[in-house]
């Protein structure tokens, strides 16, 4: 029978009916970083569980961590949020498993460093106490976030116990315009259906205009199906997801190479397989794509306006009247980084922005590189130079101005334009006003001191 | 362990918002240890406080309300508990004292959470749930039935569907970890097999 290619992720991971019209799900790895991890692993170590499998369980410290450069091992970013780092820590060691520590050379948020150390590779099941967990199927992983509870259940027991979702395809064809990236496609899909548009659903996402992102486009696609309601979101392996994970330490070695990429080749929807819903967009018709209200669905064009039957509570949070256009607002501070945008293709479109170009004034201009990786590979070809001295602040890498956690951020009433994931209400701190968008709007927009459409600067070395 | 879920009648508490997040349910800077206790008092911290420091109550939130102050079930919109996979938002909902949570439609994650620290997400259609907080409004308390999958509020009694796992831990006060440690000869085989057969994810 044809199969979709989450159709044949279940299967290679289904132990058993788990009775209930559940399956109990094999899972590969377990992914635990400081905020919801330290509470499964110490929930575990009081019921004196451990931990089936260490050697596939890894706890990465990101979320708290200060963003400051130069930080120190347990500083963190919010007061009182050191324990959250010495206790994780403590119990990562006890518990035998894999532990990527504040001062490791690898540490960096969890799914930047996922993908980065081979991890997360096709074909595999991975499961962490964090929704962007579905970034990961952008490598033709069975990703997908979870509790707490299920983070100690997997720990426990090497296994979950999953009713499987129905299954959607989104295919974007053609292809996506110059200066219009994978955050405005995922953005746009979101404003056309709504953010519980894919209810208890895994998508696919398919078409030329996603076989045509590099990986890193992939992952940011990925990383937004939960702003999407999504359980999870998977795009069949190609020969760029080989390419890019050959070598890499966790990656399958010489050996075993060929093995893998073999069973990998088959990881893709039948011709004939079935979805229950199909959406199909045409990747020409996206603009960069900008949020205005307070859920990732409230977003529209960059040069359009907030809409005429826009949400009261929004445009009261936003301050913000209906019809307002979007390219014509003040704004007070600017953010990238993150899971969704924090790699370096990102800080790259962004830089090719701010070369040679200065911050507004008034505007405060944050970068904080998504892992140690991006950072040294983004300072060894200047990109923090570039970010400088245009103005912005070179931040150590971690999940930082993201989400609002206690400590420094943003002043209540701030217009700021984000490269992030989530525009609620107080998510970057009380009071503050989340535009998303992608990494080159975000730059373009702290030059303006606007929100602004980053196709009108073109690269300083291109206009000289 | 969660404790069983059976019957539950109580008052109903009517937050019409859709797309109501986890950061809104619990603000990150409400979890202050690693832990699952204490996190009541930073429920929904953002719109019941006049401000985060001073704990004055805002009047107007539905739950610093008389009326509401007491309530056990939310009545609330579209995809509740979206967003951070917290399940601290669960276990502050669970402190407070909220057993069930009427909603059009959940978050996956915060449904699970729910359904693993006892209580009961019912998803309604959109004219239901409206309909059961005009109810809630005027006082109506609510009274639900897991096992027979029925609410009654004011004259109204709804039928509701709810997957079989969930419906069985829920009732049954049930431990999924003990469960499925009950299987651990059918994991040891597959684990033996897939072990064979991707070797690479083993590390071998």
């Amino acid at each position: 029978m044809a199969q979709t290619i989450f159709d044949k992720l279940w299967q290679a991971h289904r132990i058993a009916d788990a009775g209930d019209g559940a399956d109990l799900i094999a899972i590969d790895r377990v992914m635990l970083h400081e905020r919801t991890g330290g509470v499964a692993l110490k929930s575990l170590a009081e019921a004196g569980q451990p931990v089936l499998a260490p050697e596939r369980a890894f706890a990465i410290m990101d979320h708290i961590v200060s963003f400051r450069a130069g930080r120190g091992r347990d500083e963190s970013r919010s007061p009182g949020g050191e324990t959250f780092i010495t206790q994780t820590r403590a119990m990562a060691k006890a518990a035998g498993i894999h532990l990527i520590d504040t001062d490791d050379a690898r540490q960096g948020i969890v799914h930047v460093v996922a993908p980065e150390l081979g991890l997360a590779v096709p074909g595999a099941s991975i499961v962490c106490p964090d929704s962007h967990t579905c970034s990961l199927g952008a490598l033709g992983a069975l990703a997908w976030g979870i509790g707490s509870s299920e983070a100690e259940h997997a720990l426990a027991t090497g296994a979950l116990r999953v009713t499987k979702p129905i299954q959607k395809r989104v295919c974007f064809n053609g292809h996506l315009g110059t200066g219009v990236t994978a955050k405005d496609a995922a953005l746009h899909l979101i404003s056309l259906h709504g953010s519980g548009g894919g209810a208890r659903a895994a998508i696919e996402f398919a078409g030329s205009a996603v076989e045509a992102m590099d990986i890193e486009a992939r992952l940011t696609l990925c990383n937004l199906a939960v702003e999407f309601a999504a359980f999870t979101a998977v795009i069949a392996p190609d020969d760029k997801v080989f390419a890019y994970l050959q070598g890499r330490p966790y990656a399958p070695d010489n050996e075993l190479w060929s093995r893998a990429e073999a069973s990998w080749r088959a990881l893709h929807t039948d011709d004939d397989a079935a979805f229950d819903d199909e959406i199909e967009i045409d990747a020409g018709d996206i603009a960069p794509t900008v949020s205005w209200g307070t859920s990732p669905e409230e977003a529209v064009p960059v040069t359009g306006h907030v809409p005429s039957d826009a949400r009261p509570a929004a445009l009261s949070y936003m301050g913000l009247s209906a019809g307002a256009k979007l390219d014509q607002l003040p704004i007070d501070g600017v953010f990238i980084g993150s899971c969704t945008n924090g790699r370096l293709s990102d800080l790259r479109a962004a830089g090719d922005v701010l070369r040679g170009r200065q911050v507004a004034e008034g505007v405060r201009a944050i970068c904080v590189p998504g892992s140690q990786s991006v950072l040294r590979a983004a300072e060894a070809e200047g990109l923090d130079k570039v970010f400088r001295q245009a103005g912005f602040e070179w931040g150590s890498p971690g999940c930082a101005m993201c989400f609002y956690a206690g400590g420094e951020t943003f002043p209540p009433g701030a217009r700021v334009v984000s490269s992030t994931n989530r525009n609620f209400e107080g998510r970057q701190g009380p009071g503050v006003r989340t535009h998303l968008a992608s990494p080159a709007t975000v730059a373009a927009s702290a030059v303006a001191g606007r929100i602004a459409d980053a196709r009108m600067f073109a690269p300083m070395d291109a206009v000289s | 362990m969660a404790s069983p879920f059976t019957v539950h009648e109580g008052v109903a508490a009517p937050l019409m918002l859709d797309n109501v997040d986890t950061d809104q349910i619990i603000p990150s800077r409400e979890m202050k240890a690693v832990s699952r206790d204490g996190l009541s008092v930073g429920l929904f911290a953002g719109w019941r406080y006049v401000s985060a420091e001073s704990r004055e109550p805002q009047a107007d939130f539905v739950l610093n309300k008389p009326a509401f102050r007491d309530a056990s079930v939310l009545i609330a919109g579209e995809n509740f508990g979206c967003g951070s996979s917290r399940e601290h938002a669960v276990w502050a909902l669970a402190e407070f004292g909220i057993r069930a949570i009427v909603a059009k439609s959940f978050g996956a994650i915060f449904r699970d959470n729910c359904v693993r620290n006892g209580i009961l997400p019912i998803g309604l259609p959109s004219e239901d749930v409206q309909a059961i907080a005009v109810q809630a409004v005027s006082g109506a308390r609510v009274c639900i039935d897991l096992p027979d999958q029925t609410m009654t509020c004011g004259d109204h009694q709804y039928a509701f569907d709810i997957d079989a796992y969930a419906k069985r831990l829920l009732v049954g006060g049930l431990d999924p970890i003990g469960l499925t440690q009950s299987r651990s000869g059918e994991i040891s085989a597959f684990l033996d097999r897939d072990r064979a057969a991707r070797p690479w994810i083993y590390g071998s």
